[in-house]
């Protein structure tokens, strides 16, 4: 295996939650929204982030970008420590990594114009470049996702979702980053633009060799564009695979009860098939179950589970489960 | 989209002027028949009190000598004496007097509300963008500030360094940017967890950067309505210390300190004129720049988006 872009080893993130009307001196309760999460992300390599709300998806993105420190653990973009690194270092460093939002609206500043807002990392970080060959760039990013550049003194509130998620990318893009982290990009678009967007990021991949995270909560939407996918469950990492692999022999049980949630779009099929259903919430990230973190909703849990947090267990193909009774689900069951 | 944009989308040759949020709440503001007429009425004001003494033949501070003592009969607003306005009790011009003190108090309302404008907006934005200890020092160093009586502050200060101008202005500008400050801070804290503050952090904008490209623009609106509304507060915290004989020093005067010297006037029953015109300026001046504020305040209203 070539040597790794990104190396995340055991990455933890805990925010600080004083409880309402606490002392001030109390100490604070600390939120696990992150814990132990380990992967290698190979150069062009494109690793599909899933798990329900809560689960720390974003917040492990946003570690990874640097918005919010993490609290230990190491990331190695290109073998260097980004965590260790100093605040102006690091600021040097973020044109390599760049990040796609959300709400594509929200992500863009509504007092600028679409071409000030794409310029801005090229300006940011090289803030000699001549005027004319910003603008000229810019129109060339513009064309290249998707948009005309004609449009390049209109502001964001003047465009639909999917454009604005297309001037992010425009974004992202201009200082031709190393990675791209996609924090749930698609989620906030409906269905035809999202296969659009999604499209697009695949396309600009491949054209650029961008490595990926790709984060989304719709496990159909990750598997059309992942090479692997890692399944989150209140900060854990649960299971990670080659996409194909995960979604047709998952191993973990809760990766097989997210495959077995999304429906099928035939009646009859759905209606025949025997699926686990996950019943309750998800528990508080503030007090974690002791050992696996999902065994209060885990339908094959025993007493074990509350001992001590589950080994990863690396199965043929790199497929990494954390679950000592992993087993493959039935398939054909299942479609 | 209308049919015409999306022409211009396809030819794709000319570049589309986009409509900035600016134009946007001009539009809003000039659909505004007060505020526009209050603007007009504003202007006016200021035309006014800045050339309006060309107009007179008389000065502010000479005494017309050939009304002594018939101030009362013979000094009454008249356009045959060119006393416009009257004379006041010691037999000045009142016109005059009228113009050079709308000229203070316009004056003093607008350095009170740029500074608070300037300082305030920065300070606040720096508090609350910055958040945590930085921000608890800085708001809390406003709440002293603000704790202190400021007219017992401002009255001490004319006292101690005489009475001028100069000490009303800096007074005024002292104490002005506190409660914008507070605002401002409030207002940033709820834009600095927008995604695209995050999107800034996360390309490499630098932290002063990103408060003056990403934060205040967003926050303009709000510091401009407050600077509208904060206009005739100036003027009339003006007027007030003005009335207590403590601002202005004669031969100068502001509108506080005519309406001071009307009052007195109206008390004694004679020159009555003398209370009436200033007044009248100053409720025209005011009902204008509230109006006007009220006009921005609907037209940079976020909520109407």
């Amino acid at each position: 295996m070539t040597q790794p872009i990104l190396h995340v080893r055991d990455l933890a993130v805990a925010f600080d939650i004083r409880p309402q009307g606490a002392w001030p001196w109390t100490k604070p309760l600390k939120l696990h929204a992150v814990g132990g999460v380990s992967f290698d992300l190979a150069p062009g390599e494109c690793l599909g982030v899933v798990g329900e709300s809560g689960s720390g998806k974003s917040t492990l993105a946003r570690a990874i970008v640097g918005t919010i420190p993490a609290t230990s653990g190491e990331v190695l973009f290109e073998g260097q420590d980004l965590a260790s690194m100093s605040v102006s270092e690091r600021r040097v460093h973020r044109k390599d990594v760049q990040m796609i939002f959300q709400d594509p609206l929200a992500a863009l500043n509504p007092r600028m114009t679409v071409g000030d807002i794409i310029a801005e990392p090229l300006t940011t970080h090289y803030p000699q470049t001549p005027a004319s060959e910003v603008k000229a760039r810019v129109g060339e990013l513009m064309e290249r996702v998707g948009l005309l550049p004609n449009l390049i003194n209109r502001y964001p509130h003047e465009f639909s979702g999917g454009q604005c998620q297309r001037i992010g990318i425009a974004r992202a893009l201009i200082l031709q980053p190393k990675l791209l982290i996609c924090d749930e990009p698609v989620s906030a678009l409906d269905v035809s633009v999202q296969a659009q967007v999604v499209n697009l990021l695949a396309e600009l991949r491949r054209d650029m060799g961008l490595s990926m995270i790709f984060i989304a909560h719709d496990l159909s939407v990750v598997k059309h564009i992942s090479d692997r996918i890692a399944v989150m469950y209140l900060g854990k990492l649960m299971e990670m695979a080659e996409a194909k692999t995960l979604c047709t022999v998952p191993q973990h049980p809760y990766t097989q009860a997210l495959i077995s949630s999304v429906p099928i779009p035939d009646p009859v099929l759905e209606a025949a098939r025997k699926r686990p259903i996950l019943e309750g919430e998800l528990p508080s990230p503030l007090a974690p179950p002791s050992g696996c973190v999902f065994r209060t909703r885990c339908p094959k849990a025993q007493a074990s589970c509350a001992e001590a947090p589950p080994r990863v267990e690396v199965l043929e193909g790199d497929h990494r489960v954390a679950c000592p009774f992993h087993a493959p689900m039935d398939v054909l069951e299942r479609a | 989209m209308t049919m015409q944009s999306v022409a211009g989308d396809v030819s794709g040759a000319e570049v589309i002027e986009g409509r900035s949020l600016w134009q946007d709440a001009k539009r809003r503001f000039l659909k505004n028949k007060a505020a526009v007429v209050s603007a007009f009425v504003f202007l006016f004001l200021c035309i006014f009190a800045f050339f309006g003494q060309f107009l007179s033949q008389y000065d502010r501070e000479t005494i017309d000598f050939t009304l002594m003592g018939a101030n009362a009969y013979k000094g009454v607003p008249s356009f045959e004496t060119g006393h416009y306005f009257g004379v006041d009790s010691d037999g000045r011009d009142l016109y005059a007097r009228t113009v050079q003190g709308l000229r203070i108090s316009i004056m003093i309302g607008i350095v009170g509300s740029l500074v608070a404008g300037i300082v305030g907006t920065l300070y606040g934005a720096t508090a609350g963008y910055l958040g945590g200890r930085v921000d608890g020092i800085m708001m809390r160093t406003v709440d002293v500030l603000m704790s202190i009586p400021f007219m017992f502050v401002l009255i001490l200060m004319l006292v101690m360094f005489g009475r001028s101008i100069t000490i009303l202005f800096i007074g005024v500008g002292l104490i002005s940017w506190l409660d914008m400050s507070r605002i401002v801070r409030g207002q940033t804290l709820s834009i600095k967890n927008k995604e695209f503050v995050e999107a800034a952090v996360a390309i490499g904008v630098s932290p002063a950067k990103i408060i003056l490209r990403h934060i205040v623009p967003n926050l303009i609106g709000v510091v401009v309505v407050y600077m509208s509304l904060l206009v005739p507060t100036m003027i009339l915290t003006e007027s007030f210390i003005s009335f207590l004989g403590l601002g202005v020093q004669e031969p100068n005067t502001s509108l506080g300190a005519l309406l001071n010297r009307g009052a007195g006037a109206l008390q004694s029953g004679v020159t009555t004129w003398q209370f009436y015109f200033p007044l009248t300026v100053f409720i025209v001046l005011l009902f204008a720049l509230f109006f006007i504020g009220d006009g921005l305040r609907d037209a940079l209203d976020p909520k109407d988006r």
